[in-house]
């Protein structure tokens, strides 16, 4: 049974079709890829996976239970974590509260009697745990900043760190590299490798770093125009004449 | 079935009026982003000085009508675009609508300071022959029905040929759309804007005269009446279609009349229903109108392009001296003033202490939550009318009523929420305003909520075991310790996990739910907490005061307390504590100085306009610019002590560290 089944996905906008029967899927502690040109349906996917969409045909399974008509929350709680294109994080709070807001979310604790009864500030076993996912990631010293003072790529590592404490067992990463250097690209792709290997994640990458996609996917799906033109192993799919046409030209 | 018809030819004229009033609303929002709360204000000012000039000084009718409807409808607008309106083009909704609540709230009482405050009756109206009858066929219509309806018609007609078939129509459009864009295509969107002003702020004049003889007497509150008329039918056309707007005021129009024609006189329906009738259809609009929920606020697609406002600064995290120290020094404060108040003092600083409790609801719903809701006077209302009926029927102890009454007020608000927060930002904020104006007429006159034909309620003060609290010196103890809980709640719940996930949901929607947080149960949970602090609030007002009176709780006074909260600072206990002082303390100052009372709310009706760029609040803006002047100072001392120890070296070096010490420090404050 596959981590992520989705099978005929169609989403339409005022008569556009921007998604056109997608079927996919994601096995655990595997990376696939998900690539194809800008507009041709990757985030629209990905926010029919996560709930934030509602496809107008089509099936989503986790871990073998159709989700299709959960609300995003309900689906995060199953187990599903994501990461933004334009990052999404919460102004005015640390980079610390970021993760215990995520920490206290994924697993439904807390709430106004607790808040009430002194309950509400963190204890030290959740600092513990979002210091240690600070570290895996690499940001052990910017656990008290403000994430408006901090540079496009830290940001991109808190918001993985954030999806991280949610304790996901699949994990949505929308151009995890773009606006990061070559450094702290290859940081990104050293720790999606371990949390591979280490947490048994299945991820779901969307990248335009061919680079990237080619050293940490096993398998790579190709969209265009809101259809699949290829999918297989990397290596192959990369060789494929059509999808050099639609996608990566010269690249490769 | 004559009789039904009739009642339709009656409704049209109001209809009309509704619509002049509806099609500027929209005008203004398809050209400013603005849903402007003032034009029921706005119409009140030209229908006054239409009175003046007509009534008072007896000019002729062609005269008053244009210095009271094309010029000064006009001007008004005009003078509100350019000193307020114009710098809020990219501002956020929120701080759009909290300027125009300050205006509705400044406005009437500007126009009584020179008005006056004597009763204006019969209103004078711009038709020759007022009463004059024209007869189709079975049916008769007055002649100033009739103008009503012909200048509507008109002027339907002329806006919808403005924006199909003329350039400035066109760029009218194009503003909406998106200013900056527009700009960048040479066309100048502040006067394109302005001229939306000038056209809205002119229907308004017009409808405030038009509608003034249909009442008995001028009174601004029957212009509030007049725009929420008028934000029904503006949400019938779905806040743009001028067609639909249309449409709907004359549906709104007739049904009145049809409500008033059919329905027994004696019921609750006919006392209670009719006049509230537009907010009922407001609020079942705004629930259940499909479109509306998915319209998209008018906001600039390039407002990006502005730096966005400066971040709130977060408090340091306090150690646990500096708690100790506040904790402290708030008990000797308080005991202090047990010692040193006189009576009267004591009579004010009791009423402060509680309006600080309700205050701190508004903190709560507004500051952490980020929803703006106009109804936390009825809320105050369930607590002190559950607290006096309870009493009055069941002679429960005060104290216990008091808590069923917060319990109450909370489920109340919890319910109220549930429907209601799908609608986002100006449509959530509404939609609260027309459940407080209905609970106001409906709800509030009921024998068993404010009191009705059964007079007002009494409350006695409540006794705790062997303590009397039935004097002043005792219940401002009381009072304080219940204030001390309550900002205790406050305090724990922002720092807490609730307002951690109200947070992150104003940070980010999508990233706080795709975390797992529940964004509807954690709304619902702040509506709810809110709405039962309010209600605490109302219960021990209505225990200090001995009676709980449905005319302390009433919808618009609960704007201007909504108003004068997010003025002071709707994200600190201290606003909340500071907007409470000053609700106490400002009137009393304006009697002892002779100042018409009306003052105060001119006062912080226009300081809520500050909002906009300083969406911390006053205090908060204070405490600021005072660190940030404690640090130039220490700054300019650095300066001055670097050129101290070389006093031969003419200038050069070290003058140059000095000052980099000082903008350093400037700079350092500025950012964060």
């Amino acid at each position: 049974m596959s981590l992520l089944e989705v099978t005929g996905i169609v989403k339409r906008f005022a008569g556009i079709t921007a998604l056109n029967g997608i079927g996919l899927d994601v096995e655990p502690a595997e990376i696939v890829g998900l690539i194809g040109p800008n507009g041709a349906g990757k985030t629209t996917l990905f926010n029919c996976l996560c709930g934030l969409l509602h496809p107008d045909g089509g099936k989503v399974a986790f871990d073998g239970v159709d989700i299709t008509g959960l609300p995003v929350h309900r689906r995060a709680r199953l187990g599903i974590g994501r990461t933004f294109q334009r990052m999404e994080l919460f102004p005015g709070m640390t980079v610390l509260d970021h993760l215990l807001v995520a920490d206290r979310a994924r697993r439904g604790e807390g709430g106004l009697i607790a808040d009430l009864s002194l309950q509400g500030r963190a204890r030290p076993d959740e600092l513990e745990r979002a210091r240690a996912t600070l570290a895996q990631v690499g940001l052990e010293g910017d656990g008290d900043r403000y994430v408006e003072a901090m540079t496009l790529g830290r940001g991109r590592l808190v918001e993985l760190a954030r999806a991280l404490m949610t304790q996901p067992r699949l994990l949505f990463l929308d151009e995890p590299s773009s606006g990061l250097d070559r450094d702290e690209t290859a940081r990104m792709t050293d720790v999606l490798e371990q949390l591979r290997e280490e947490r048994g994640l299945g991820i779901l990458l969307v990248e335009h770093d061919v680079e990237m996609v080619d050293r940490v996917t096993s398998r790579v799906y190709v969209l265009d125009q809101g259809t699949l033109i290829a999918s297989g192993p990397t290596a192959e799919v990369f060789a494929d004449a059509r999808v050099r046409e639609a996608y990566l030209g010269d690249l490769v | 079935m004559s009789e039904f018809v009739s009642y339709v030819i009656e409704g049209i004229p109001y209809g009309c009026v509704f619509a002049l009033v509806a099609i500027g609303l929209v005008l203004t929002y398809k050209t400013s982003g603005v849903f402007n709360l003032a034009f029921g204000a706005q119409a009140f000012v030209s229908a006054a000085i239409y009175y003046d000039t007509r009534s008072r000084n007896e000019w002729g009718i062609l005269p008053a009508f244009l210095v009271a409807v094309v010029v000064a409808g006009p001007v008004v607008g005009l003078v509100l675009d350019r000193l307020v309106f114009r710098f809020l083009r990219t501002a956020p909704p929120i701080a759009k609508l909290v300027a125009s609540l300050g205006l509705l709230v400044a406005i009437p009482e500007l126009v009584r300071l020179w008005f006056g405050t004597n009763p204006a009756y019969n209103p004078p109206s711009i038709a020759p022959d007022h009463d004059r009858i024209y007869t189709f066929g079975d049916y008769e219509l007055y002649q100033y029905e009739l103008i009503s309806v012909v200048v509507t018609v008109l002027v339907v007609l002329g806006l919808t040929a403005l924006f199909r078939y003329t350039a400035i129509g066109l760029r009218m459009r194009a503003v909406v759309e998106s200013p900056r864009m527009t700009e960048l295509n040479g066309i100048n969107a502040d006067w394109v804007g302005s001229l939306g002003w000038i056209l809205s702020s002119l229907f308004a004049g017009l409808a405030g005269v038009l509608l003034a003889p249909l009442f008995a007497q001028i009174r601004a509150e029957d212009y509030t009446l007049l725009l929420v008329a008028a934000l029904a039918a503006a949400a019938f056309g779905k806040l743009t279609n001028i067609g639909l707007t249309f449409l709907g005021a004359i549906i709104l129009g007739i049904a009145q009349q049809v409500a008033a024609g059919t329905l027994p006189t004696d019921s609750i329906l006919a006392t209670g229903l009719r006049p509230s009738l537009p907010f009922v259809m407001l609020f079942l609009l705004l629930l259940f109108w499909p479109g509306l929920r998915n319209q998209r606020e008018a906001q600039d697609p390039l407002a990006g392009v502005d730096p966005p406002p400066r971040a709130l600064d977060v408090a340091p995290s306090r150690g646990r001296t500096t708690r100790l120290v506040t904790v402290v020094a708030a008990v000797v404060a308080v005991v202090v003033g047990y010692a040193v108040l006189d009576a009267f003092w004591m009579h004010l600083v009791i009423q402060a202490m509680i309006m600080a409790v309700i205050f701190l609801s508004i903190t709560v719903i507004t500051g952490m939550g980020g929803m703006i809701s106009l109804s936390q006077a009825s809320f105050a209302a369930v607590g002190a009318f559950t607290t006096a009926q309870l009493v009055e029927r069941f002679d429960v102890p005060v104290l216990l009523t008091i808590l069923a009454g917060t319990v109450l007020a909370g489920i109340v608000g919890a319910i109220l929420a549930l429907p209601i927060l799908r609608l986002g930002g100006i449509y959530l904020a509404l939609a609260t305003l027309a459940f407080g104006l209905m609970f106001d007429n409906i709800v509030a006159p009921l024998d068993w909520a404010g009191g009705g034909n059964y007079g007002a309620l009494t409350v006695p003060r409540p006794e705790i075991g062997p303590i009397d609290l039935g004097e002043d010196p005792d219940f401002y103890l009381f009072t304080a310790v219940v204030l001390g809980l309550v900002v205790l709640a406050a305090l724990l719940v922002r720092s807490g996990t609730v307002g951690r996930f109200l947070d992150a949901l104003r940070g980010s929607e999508a990233a706080a739910t795709s975390l797992g947080i529940n964004p509807a149960r954690i709304r619902v949970t702040a509506f709810g907490l809110s709405a039962a602090i309010a209600g605490l609030g109302g219960g021990l007002l209505a225990t200090f005061n001995g009676s709980a009176q449905p005319s302390d709780f009433i919808s618009t006074l609960g704007l201007f307390w909504v108003v004068i909260v997010v003025t002071m600072g709707d994200r600190t206990v201290l606003g909340a504590l500071a907007a409470a002082a000053g609700f106490v303390l400002v009137p009393q100052w304006l009697s002892d100085w002779d100042f018409a009372p009306g003052w105060q709310y001119i006062l912080f009706g226009l300081a809520s306009l500050t909002f906009a760029r300083h969406p911390e609040g006053i205090v908060e803006w204070t405490k600021r610019s005072l660190v940030r002047g404690v640090e130039t100072v220490e700054a300019l001392r650095a300066l001055r002590a670097a050129r101290a120890p070389a006093p031969a070296t003419a200038t050069g070096a070290p003058a140059a560290t000095g000052a980099d010490v000082a903008s350093d420090a400037m700079a350092g404050k500025g950012e964060r």
